[in-house]
């Protein structure tokens, strides 16, 4: 098994204490993190929670009705996980959770004076399939405020946990939609080396988009590592 | 060909429960990971509990953070198919035992290869990393095969510590503490994967 590892890429991602995001400032390490050698990276790993996915679970706009359709406009987000190297990775657990169309999580502890939906809970899950694609359909999330700094909102984004091959490629992320204002102002997003931000944002795609139904947004996760030669698993 | 640049990690934020640990929280939905990893139904016998707290620069212990565990069972194997007795991932945030700890049922692994020392991944996600970070719970009375763990080498004997849970009761069940410093003098050790 090529068991080949990539480094998480610093240069990628967000480093662990951003001032501008205040709270890394007390709960970020600020010692070095201890490098493992190559040959003694974790290689292997569960395959985890796909007989736990729910027929309704990639669907937000129908898991969390009560009485009534959800309130918002209806979006379907799809895209490929892929390792570095373009390979599609297949059964690869995908969660979500975002706010809804106010702004409003459902989140006790959130307390943004925007109202609960009845009909949207704002959770779900899906798993990539033979070609690394995922699929679900939601609400296209709210922007809201937080207490960062003075007047600081939240671009509409959508939370993403993702497993892969190994401990390694685990990834928690968030993506965010085109032309958003507010992303300029985000230090969330800003902490993100400049280039590699734009793999944050997801695309608009008409051919995604479902007539009468819900606009398309495509975003493609790409995990670090490599993926064990596909044959080995047949 | 080049490379594909890697995904940037963000932080999972102040209101994963719902979505990540919804069971816990008590929310209408199902948790894919608990607290849960060793069913005491079917083993009673190697039942361990795993407890800790977050702790920040100031000494807080954080109320929002979730903590994520990775081990084989004991015969050093990952297990994920449910109801078999050992479930190999484990999840729980700080905000529904009081005093903001995490506490795990499981079991003390196998090695994961000759010459380690037997160990549970566990990785930090909070409001305030917006990268996780990994680190390695290892057990204070397994002493001689710590001394020749490869990735205990890796660090310096000072803080060794920081990766060492402690056995704060033996009976009726055996706990072991092992407590996370974000930052500040005890500072734990986080490895880069």
């Amino acid at each position: 098994m090529d068991t080949t590892q990539n480094q998480r890429d610093w240069t990628s991602h967000p480093p662990l204490i951003a001032p501008g995001y205040k709270s890394t400032i007390f709960r970020g390490p600020s010692q070095n993190l201890i490098t493992v050698p190559e040959l003694m990276k974790p290689s292997s790993g569960p395959i985890f929670g796909l007989e736990s996915v729910a027929p309704l679970d990639h669907d937000l706009t129908k898991n969390g009705i009560k009485n009534g359709e959800p309130l918002g406009e209806r979006i379907v987000v799809s895209g490929r996980v892929l390792n570095q190297h373009g390979q599609p990775l297949k059964n690869t657990l995908i969660e979500v959770w975002q706010a809804n169309a106010a702004g409003r999580y459902v989140h006790k502890r959130d307390q943004h004076d925007a109202p609960l939906d009845p009909n949207f809970f704002g959770a779900g899950r899906c798993v990539t399939n033979e070609e690394g694609i995922f699929k679900f359909y939601t609400i296209k999330p709210g922007a809201y405020p937080w207490g960062n700094h003075p007047n600081a909102w939240r671009p509409n984004h959508i939370h993403f946990s993702v497993f892969g091959p190994n401990i390694g490629t685990r990834l928690v992320t968030q993506m965010y939609f085109p032309g958003d204002p507010l992303l300029d102002y985000d230090p969330i997003y800003l902490a993100v080396p400049e280039k590699a931000r734009e793999r944050l944002i997801s695309t608009f795609d008409l051919s995604l988009t479902e007539e009468g139904f819900a606009l398309g947004y495509q975003f493609d996760i790409v995990l670090r590592g490599h993926h064990s030669t596909p044959f080995e698993n047949e | 060909m080049n490379k594909l640049g890697q995904t940037p990690s963000q932080t999972v934020g102040p209101y994963f429960a719902y979505g990540l640990t919804p069971e816990q929280y008590k929310f209408d939905h199902k948790s894919l990971a608990t607290p849960v990893l060793l069913d005491a139904n079917k083993n009673t016998q190697d039942l361990i509990i795993l407890r800790g707290k977050v702790y920040d620069l100031h000494g807080e212990a954080v109320d929002d953070a979730m903590i994520e565990i990775w081990q084989v069972d004991q015969k050093g194997e990952f297990q994920t198919k449910p109801h078999q007795g050992f479930f190999s991932i484990g999840r729980m945030g700080t905000g529904t035992i009081e005093g903001n700890w995490f506490e795990f049922t499981t079991c003390i692994p196998a090695a994961e290869k000759p010459g380690q020392a037997p160990t549970i991944h566990m990785i930090v996600f909070m409001r305030g990393l917006l990268s996780h970070v990994y680190t390695r719970v290892y057990f204070e009375d397994f002493k001689e095969f710590n001394q020749e763990d490869p990735y205990l080498k890796l660090v310096s004997e000072e803080r060794k510590t920081t990766l060492i849970a402690k056995k704060v009761q033996d009976s009726p069940v055996t706990i072991y503490e092992f407590n996370l410093h974000m930052q500040g003098e005890k500072e734990t050790v986080f490895f880069d994967y």
